[in-house]
C-alpha cells in the first residue's frame, strides 16, 4: 500500500475513476496525422462501407492511446508506464457528425514491490471495445500528485 | 498465405528513424496534451507499424497486408521514447496459426537505440478468410 497524496490509496482493488473521451471524425483525422495511419476505413464513409462495416470506425490505436492517456494522467505522467496492452474486441463506430464516447475505467489487480498492475475496460455506446486491457506501472517513477 | 519459412525470421530496417519534438507534440495534442517531454506509451506505433509493414512486404514472406486487421497490441516500454532519439526497428514474425480460415500472425517489433533495447511491441494481425 503507497500513499501518493491521492485520493484513495494504491492497494489491490482500487478503482481508478472512470473517464469519457470524446470520439469524432476530426479526431479521426487529426489521429491519421499524427500517427501516420492514413488507412481510409477511418476516414471515408463510402469506403469504410465498401468493405462491409457499418460506417467509418476508429483506428483500434487511437482507442488505445486514450486509455493510455486515462492511465498516463491517473500515473502524472508518460514516464511511470511500463507495459501496456489491450485487444481490439469491436470497433468504435464514428458517423458524420456524431460524437461517440469512450468510456473508461481501471482497477488495480495487483501492487508487487515497485510495480502497479492495473486492469482496464473501455466501452463505446454501452459495448466493450477494448478488452484484455491491462498496464503495468513503475509506482516510484509516478509524480506525487 | 503466409510462407512457414518466414515464422521466426528477423527482419531490421538498413536505416535508422530520428524522433523530433513536433511529432511527439503532434500525438500528445490528439489526446489533449500539451508540453510533454517524453513521448505517449503508444507513440511507437507511428514507428513500428510502417517500418514492420515495410520490413514484412518481402513477397517471400507472403503477408497479405491490404486484408488485415489489428487484433490486439501491447507494448514494452523499457524507457520512454525522447526528442533526438535514433531508433532502428527490427520485426519478427514470433507466431502464426490458421483458425477458421483466418491466419493470426503475431509480430514483434523491437526499437533499439544503438545497442539500447527502448521499446518492444507485438501486434497479432488476423488476416480475414
Amino acid at each position: 500500500m503507497v500513499n501518493l497524496g491521492r485520493a484513495s490509496m494504491i492497494e489491490i482493488g482500487s478503482v481508478i475513476e472512470q473517464r469519457i473521451f470524446w470520439i469524432d471524425r476530426g479526431l479521426l483525422k487529426a489521429y491519421a496525422d499524427a500517427s501516420g495511419d492514413q488507412n481510409p476505413i477511418h476516414q471515408d464513409e463510402a469506403f469504410a462501407k465498401s468493405v462491409g462495416l457499418p460506417d467509418v470506425i476508429a483506428h483500434g490505436m487511437l482507442t488505445m492511446a486514450l486509455v493510455g492517456k486515462f492511465i498516463t494522467d491517473w500515473a502524472g505522467g508518460s514516464a511511470p508506464v511500463k507495459e501496456f496492452s489491450g485487444r481490439f474486441v469491436k470497433p468504435v463506430i464514428v458517423p458524420a457528425g456524431a460524437k461517440v464516447d469512450l468510456t473508461v475505467s481501471g482497477t488495480i489487480t495487483d501492487v508487487q514491490g515497485d510495480d502497479v498492475r492495473i486492469d482496464i475496460v473501455a466501452t463505446s455506446a454501452g459495448i466493450k471495445v477494448l478488452g484484455m486491457s491491462k498496464a503495468l506501472v513503475s509506482i516510484s517513477q509516478m509524480s506525487p500528485l | 498465405m503466409l510462407n512457414p519459412d518466414s515464422v521466426g525470421r528477423t527482419f531490421t530496417g538498413a536505416n535508422v528513424v530520428t524522433v523530433t519534438q513536433s511529432e511527439i507534440d503532434a500525438f500528445a495534442g490528439v489526446l489533449g496534451e500539451s508540453n510533454v517531454i517524453v513521448a505517449p506509451p503508444t507513440f511507437s506505433i507511428r514507428i513500428t507499424l510502417a517500418q514492420s509493414q515495410q520490413l514484412l512486404s518481402d513477397p517471400d514472406v507472403g503477408l497479405d497486408w491490404s486484408r488485415l486487421v489489428h487484433g490486439d497490441q501491447k507494448f514494452q516500454i523499457h524507457r520512454p521514447i525522447v526528442a533526438g532519439d535514433t531508433l532502428r526497428c527490427s520485426s519478427t514474425i514470433e507466431n502464426y496459426k490458421v483458425a477458421a480460415g483466418n491466419e493470426i500472425v503475431t509480430v514483434r517489433s523491437d526499437l533499439h537505440a544503438g545497442n539500447e533495447l527502448v521499446v518492444s511491441t507485438w501486434s497479432t494481425l488476423v488476416v480475414r478468410a
